[in-house]
């Protein structure tokens, strides 16, 4: 929590001005869920890089005469077709899966943040650029991640690019509504009357106003960029096959699913319960920074 | 109102012409030639050569971009590569699947989502709006996929009550149909009904603090009339912009679930055709579900002018 706030107040400097340092912690853990919610994200991630390496097992080994195993004292929640054990595969998915969330959210939130401004405060190409976005937007956002995957080819930066231009188009209109909100206001057009250049007014005096619902998104963002990750490698269309994903241990589950029902139930388990936490955090904070925004 | 409609309808040209764009490039700058995985491993190069012209393949991009955007403007898509039929026909045999799984998934979330949302609101804080929204937090965020797995799991592989993929057409057994249809709607519709329950809970709880609400009980109203007549109107517009998202995102949705079950959908269309690089294929299928998508889109912006009356006359 401490480091949620440290980072609250490093990107939201007015926040600092405006009130103590404890009142975010304080916004924040006025509401129990978004506490719980960051809570198991972190233990989601320390689980992810420790891990692996407490189980005893190897993510990659192949034993062949222990395959399909159901859970015991010695693998947990049993083994794989491989004879791999599925607690230290489940752990370490979750570098990857967060790794790529992560990213996804960061990659959409800087360059649809940079859309959004343009088109937002320079009128000329606001028409054009917006449309498209529009376009990019009338793809169901699965088909639209499915389709750039098979021209770039199952590579996990590939599966970072295709949800950064899936998502990134969300984001530019969000921050381009926003602009469109501030320009108007009475400050902006004093900056301008006070001879600040078109640069100064957009990043000193309008991006600042942009923060907080981007922050409220990148949660959801990053929600979606997991499920969305999971299900290209269910399809096959995602991480390469040889990496350990939550979706991937789903799809080879599947075919097993009679013999071995924990390789069709884990993975899946992990992915809610990060998917859960990121949606709890995401609520908290659109609570705690933007009371305007209806809860939902 | 038509001049309206006329005018949405012809801002979704240029929409479409961008997505036209996207995917005639990312399907040409694909890796793989379909000409040599459909001449096979033994062809000569000189036979695949001969293939690519045929196909057109062998022409600058430009040329076959223009080819293939007057061909749509006509509405013909092309031929398949590999089915051996135009596009047009093999999309809409894989229509009826997709069709009716994302219908049924709306309509069951529909159903699902907006009683309990009203329910959960009329009974605030008490067991049954704590269990309506611990479950729908649940559903928000458990993939659709994940939870059909669990489904087959459960009713298909342990109970062995309901088939656990396949697919009869409507027409042929609408009984068996529903059958085959019953997992992949529920599990494709819980998501958004959990979202919708959210939604209508959180606007009614709004509405019910409104003037107007309080003074239709002061007049003496009994409470149905006042629930029915005067807070419903109000929650149903949040509503319909959560039922329309949902709709499209339900189409997306449909693709990933029709592999969990193996329908014979135009999901599954699209994903074996990129295993084989059956260009015409992928390009009419992805812009015809685009199409679909703004669409409904469109459809929704409608209705709110059916059902708000202040858009109605802001509008004319």
């Amino acid at each position: 929590m401490i480091v949620l706030e440290n980072l609250l107040l490093r990107v939201f400097p007015l926040a600092s001005s405006r009130s103590s340092k404890w009142h975010w912690t304080w916004i924040l853990c006025r509401d129990s869920g978004a506490v719980v919610g960051g809570f198991i994200l972190v233990v989601v991630v320390i689980a992810g890089i420790v891990g692996p390496y407490l189980t005893g097992w190897d993510v990659l080994k192949v034993d062949p005469a222990n395959r399909l195993l159901p859970p015991s004292s010695s693998h947990w929640l049993g083994t794989d077709g491989f004879g791999r054990d599925v607690l230290t595969r489940t752990l370490f998915a979750a570098r990857i899966s967060l790794f790529v969330g992560m990213a996804t959210m960061v990659g959409s939130t800087v360059l649809g943040t940079v859309v959004g401004l343009v088109a937002g405060y320079f009128r000329a190409v606001d028409g054009p650029v917006m449309r498209v976005m529009d376009g990019f937007m009338a793809f169901p956002s699965i088909l639209l991640a499915i389709a750039i995957m098979a021209s770039l080819g199952p590579r996990t930066e590939n599966v970072i690019v295709a949800l950064t231009i899936v998502y990134l188009p969300r984001i530019a209109r969000l921050v381009r509504g926003q602009v469109l909100v501030v320009r108007q206001l009475l400050y902006v057009e004093a900056a301008r009357v006070l001879g600040a250049d078109d640069w100064r007014i957009v990043i000193r005096h309008t991006l600042p106003n942009c923060l907080s619902p981007l922050i409220v998104q990148g949660s959801f963002t990053f929600a979606f960029a997991v499920i969305s990750e999971a299900s290209l490698s269910y399809l096959g269309a995602g991480v390469p096959p040889e990496l350990p994903t939550w979706g991937g241990m789903l799809h080879e589950g599947v075919p097993v699913m009679g013999a071995a029902w924990w390789m069709s139930v884990f993975p899946g388990v992990a992915i809610a319960i990060t998917v859960l936490s990121l949606n709890q955090l995401g609520d908290g904070l659109r609570d705690a920074l933007d009371p305007r925004i209806q809860r939902l | 109102m038509s001049t309206q409609i006329l005018r949405r309808l012809l801002a979704l040209v240029p929409v479409l012409v961008v997505v036209g764009v996207v995917v005639f490039v990312l399907v040409h700058v694909a890796p793989g030639d379909p000409a040599a995985v459909m001449a096979g491993n033994e062809a000569t190069p000189e036979r695949v050569a001969q293939l690519r012209h045929d196909m057109g393949l062998d022409l600058p991009l430009w040329e076959q971009f223009s080819r293939w955007v007057t061909a749509v403007a006509r509405g013909d898509l092309g031929r398949s590569y590999f089915l051996d039929q135009p596009v047009s026909e093999s999309l809409a045999q894989r229509m009826e699947p997709t069709g009716l799984l994302t219908l049924y998934a709306l309509v069951f979330s529909v159903l699902v989502g907006v009683p309990a949302g009203v329910v959960a609101a009329l009974r605030r804080n008490s067991w049954v709006d704590r269990l309506t929204m611990v479950i729908s937090l649940g559903g928000v965020s458990v993939p659709a996929f994940w939870l059909g797995i669990l489904l087959i799991l459960a009713f298909a592989v342990r109970l062995r009550v309901l088939p656990a993929a396949g697919y009869v057409s409507f027409a042929e057994d609408p009984l068996g149909n529903f059958r085959y249809l019953l997992m992949p709607s529920f599990s494709l519709g819980l998501q958004s009904a959990a979202l919708l329950a959210r939604v209508v809970r959180s606007s009614m709880l709004d509405v019910l603090q409104e003037d107007y609400v309080r003074t239709a009980r002061a007049k003496g109203l009994r409470e149905s009339v006042v629930m029915v007549r005067h807070a419903l109107p109000n929650v149903m517009i949040p509503t319909l912009t959560v039922i329309g998202n949902s709709a499209g995102g339900l189409l997306g949705g449909a693709i990933v679930t029709e592999q969990v079950f193996n329908l014979p959908g135009v999901g599954r269309l699209v994903v074996e055709s990129v295993l084989r690089r059956d260009f015409p294929v992928i390009q009419g299928a992805v812009l015809a579900i685009a199409g679909v998508y703004v669409l409904v889109n469109l459809i929704v912006d409608v209705a709110y002018v059916v059902v708000d009356p202040r858009v109605r006359e802001g509008g004319q």
